[in-house]
């Protein structure tokens, strides 16, 4: 029998062409894999977000298999001794056996805790960049509209997941957002009755919450993610301005081979940098808080990050009670400001941003072009009073903490917290605008004038000045600078990016390359190099 | 003559014998003197049994009682007052506080407190262990009060998940989960547990120092405070976090700190290197 060769170079294009064949997938792909990614770090924020939820659904699979979902009380008897013979909910202690005996399981809760922060800081850090370089401008507002969705999805699914362990600190969490639905007027008390399924804390909300957290709000959030994703291939991505870079055009790497690689690596670093602070960084003690008990509330009870803002907003709020004589007399309750009415006015002002811009600018056009935070002082500064806004709430949220361990009064905090919530943010605003107008004014300036060589002159009458390099070559004006357009780009404004002095070494701990020679200036013709000089001898050899 | 015979009869047929006449100056005189001798024994046989002022001064105390009278009246008198009786403005009175809150107070250093302030904090100790004993005894001889058990070991047998679950009822509302402490209103705070041995923390229960209640012997049984005391130095410390490093156990506000610093700064890090390649 002859044996065939097979040729092991061929055999991807082969097998390739005979998928084309059948169905014919060849033109979209090629479509898909040709598209162009620009080649800038802050593009790379949104990826984090998405590997980080990746990580999340392979290991909340993984700890479904060992979660039971369930509020009838056991004794548990694991291998915990500090708990053990302590009735608990089924959950509870479900969740014990996974931290202490199942295996790997303690580590698969860390991950799946800690990227979950991960998920939400990315999302965050990817929304400010987004804001802050005008991304979201027409026509990405849809995906601005859905990047904010994203946020308070993941704020849905991080706190029904925090919920679940039904241990002393997650419960304390369930009766303050019972007590938030509650605040609300008029359909409050139905509302908890429905989620509740009766009267706080009820037989069922764990199994509702688990059923939530594993099927209702990743199906939304993996929907919203897909048409995130499909919209940005669909409207292709923006770009800084630059050399070559129009509002026509995308320059950057193809999507294959290069950029599908460097995506792959940089999720084996995400997952590298989660598996690492879940290995070195205890998460969420649950065996300390203990089970849920409505008499047991710990001190420094504080939720996830991301809703640490709205606990810091309970927190400075006066307790303001507003009583209407109908009836037998109704309360709306302090609580119901900062946590119902407050976070739905900042759903509205972020979903809506792109619009409220584009009309205060009377701005209809098409932009693909980021703007430097420094070319758009309003927004930047708008920007930064919600970022300090936020801040806040967020640190009023720990401030019993921070009151603790800096030794600060925590009247003193409370204090601070509603004053600085009212005057920081108008002063963010100022501070931010006027360094945005500083940085362009350095801009134009070097624009006009050139960049600071670092060489001084002494006039003949006695002055010093700097000498300047102008940047554009002299167009007969007295001064003999060229005229530069400000276009919103980066401006060199040293002599290395010139070239006219050497280039800075790299390496960010050691230079990873020689320093290169320094050009000579024409006017100074090189020095020779020493002829060799031959040492006089008397001429006879020593040997 | 008469005399003679006087002498003769004796002291009690003189004494019964009723003089005739008596002038009105001489019975003036001597209900004078009989209501002075009369104030005299009623005004001694008050002094001699009634706790007066001046028997504070000296009162029977034992010897190291004394030494500790001693130490007090160089340390905390300031504050407390000659006698303990406290000093308006400054210092309370320490009449029926006990050896327990001495102990607790001196031997952690608390007091003598550095200023006037919302509370006292832990100082390295001014005393040493004896001086500390001897106050409390001055304290405890003066007005009694509660006194921790002897021995420092505690917690023999103390049942650790009963003790925990008493942790979380009545400590964890200012001592947090962890005993790392957290803060109270104005300036005030339950301090962190880590430092506490078992007579401390038992001291603390009995005497309610500063702002934490008193946890007398009727609400939590020393069979309690055993397995309370278990529970903080056998799980809260010696147990390791096995997680890895706990964050200082201040619950998710350090991790969502960690989360930024670490993990946020480590991934633009690694975008700026992984962008940086093309």
């Amino acid at each position: 029998m002859k044996r065939r060769k097979i040729d092991m170079a061929a055999v991807p294009g082969n097998a390739a062409r005979g998928v084309d064949d059948r169905f014919q997938v060849a033109t979209p792909l090629r479509r898909l894999l040709n598209k162009v990614f620009p080649d800038h770090w802050s593009f790379l924020l949104g990826e984090i977000a998405l590997f980080s939820f990746v990580i999340l659904l392979l290991t909340g699979v993984f700890l479904t298999f060992f979660y039971e979902p369930a509020m009838t009380e056991v004794v548990y008897n694991g291998s915990y001794a500090p708990l053990r013979g302590t009735p608990m909910s089924a959950a509870y202690a479900s969740s014990l056996d996974i931290s202490f005996d199942v295996r790997g399981g303690l580590i698969m809760r860390q991950m799946h805790h800690w990227s979950a922060l991960l998920f939400m800081a990315a999302i965050v850090v990817h929304m400010l960049r987004v804001f802050f370089t005008g991304a979201f401008r027409k026509p990405r507002e849809t995906n601005w509209i859905i990047g904010s969705l994203l946020f308070w999805v993941g704020f849905l699914a991080g706190f029904t997941g925090y919920s679940l362990p039904d241990d002393g600190l997650s419960g304390t969490g369930l009766r303050i957002a019972s007590a938030i639905i509650l605040s609300i007027p008029v359909i409050g008390s139905w509302v908890s009755a429905a989620i509740f399924g009766g009267e706080f804390p009820g037989t069922i909300i764990i199994s509702r919450f688990f059923i939530a957290h594993v099927l209702l709000i990743p199906g939304l959030l993996v929907a919203l993610i897909s048409v995130h994703l499909g919209l940005v291939f669909k409207q292709k991505h923006t770009q800084w301005p630059g050399p070559g870079r129009t509002n026509e055009n995308v320059v950057g790497e193809r999507m294959f081979p290069r950029y599908a690689l460097k995506q792959g690596g940089f999720f084996m670093v995400v997952f590298g940098v989660v598996a690492l602070m879940s290995g070195l960084f205890q998460i969420n003690p649950i065996w300390l808080f203990g089970p849920y008990e409505a008499w047991v509330v710990s001190a420094a009870s504080q939720p996830d990050w991301y809703v640490m803002f709205l606990d810091g907003s309970t927190r400075l709020m006066p307790a303001w009670e507003i009583n209407i004589p109908i009836g037998d007399g109704y309360v709306i309750p302090p609580l119901f400001w900062p946590t119902v009415v407050l976070p739905g006015i900042l759903v509205a002002l972020s979903t809506l941003y792109p619009f409220l811009e584009a009309r205060h600018l009377k701005d209809r056009k098409s932009h693909n072009l980021l703007q430097r935070p420094r070319d758009v002082p309003a927004r930047t500064a708008v920007g930064a009073m919600a970022v300090s806004f936020y801040v806040i709430l967020t640190l009023s949220g720990a401030n019993d903490v921070i009151a603790d361990k800096f030794q600060i009064s925590l009247n003193a905090m409370t204090w601070a917290g509603r004053v600085g919530l009212l005057v920081v943010p108008p002063l963010a605003y100022y501070v931010t605008y006027r360094i945005c107008l500083g940085l362009q004014q350095h801009d134009r300036e070097v624009l006009a004038h050139g960049v600071e060589t670092g060489i001084i002159r002494r006039l003949p009458d006695g002055r010093f000045v700097e000498v300047h390099q102008p940047l554009s070559a002299s167009n007969g004006h007295a001064d003999g600078h060229g005229e530069l357009e400000y276009v919103g780009w980066v401006v060199p404004k040293k002599m290395n990016r010139l070239g006219a002095l050497g280039p800075a070494i790299r390496g960010f701990f050691y230079p990873i390359e020689k320093p290169a020679e320094a050009p000579v200036s024409p006017g100074h013709p090189p020095v020779e190099p020493r002829p060799e000089r031959e040492e006089i001898t008397s001429g006879e050899s020593r040997r | 003559m008469t005399s003679d015979n006087d002498r003769r009869r004796g002291l009690l047929a003189r004494l019964r014998e009723r003089p005739a006449a008596r002038s009105r100056g001489r019975r003036r005189l001597g209900a004078a003197v009989r209501l002075f001798a009369a104030l005299m024994l009623a005004g001694g046989a008050y002094t001699v049994f009634a706790p007066g002022v001046q028997a504070q001064d000296n009162p029977p105390l034992t010897g190291a009682a004394a030494e500790g009278k001693a130490l007090f009246d160089v340390s905390c008198v300031t504050c407390h007052g000659r006698n303990a009786q406290g000093v308006e403005g400054r210092g309370p009175s320490l009449i029926g506080v006990g050896a327990a809150s001495v102990e607790f107070q001196v031997g952690t250093g608390r007091m003598p407190m550095a200023r006037q302030e919302a509370q006292a904090m832990r100082k390295p100790e001014l005393f040493t262990d004896e001086e500390v004993r001897q106050l409390g005894q001055y304290i405890q001889e003066l007005g009694g009060g509660p006194v921790v058990p002897a021995g420092d070991n505690l917690h023999e047998d103390g049942n650790i998940a009963a003790g925990g679950e008493l942790f979380r009822i009545n400590c964890s509302q200012c001592h947090a989960f962890g005993g790392g402490g957290g803060a109270l209103s104005s300036g005030k705070y339950a301090p962190s547990l880590a430092p506490a041995t078992d007579r401390q923390i038992y001291a603390a229960m009995l005497s309610g120092p500063q702002n934490m209640p008193v946890f007398g012997d009727n609400q939590i049984t020393p069979e309690q405070k055993a397995d309370l005391i278990a529970y903080i130095q056998q799980t809260l410390k010696t147990d390791q976090d096995p997680g890895g490093f706990n964050l200082g156990r201040y619950g998710p506000s350090t991790e969502g700190l960690a989360i930024f610093l670490v993990g946020i700064v480590a991934l633009v890090f690694a975008s700026l290197w992984i962008a940086g390649k093309s």
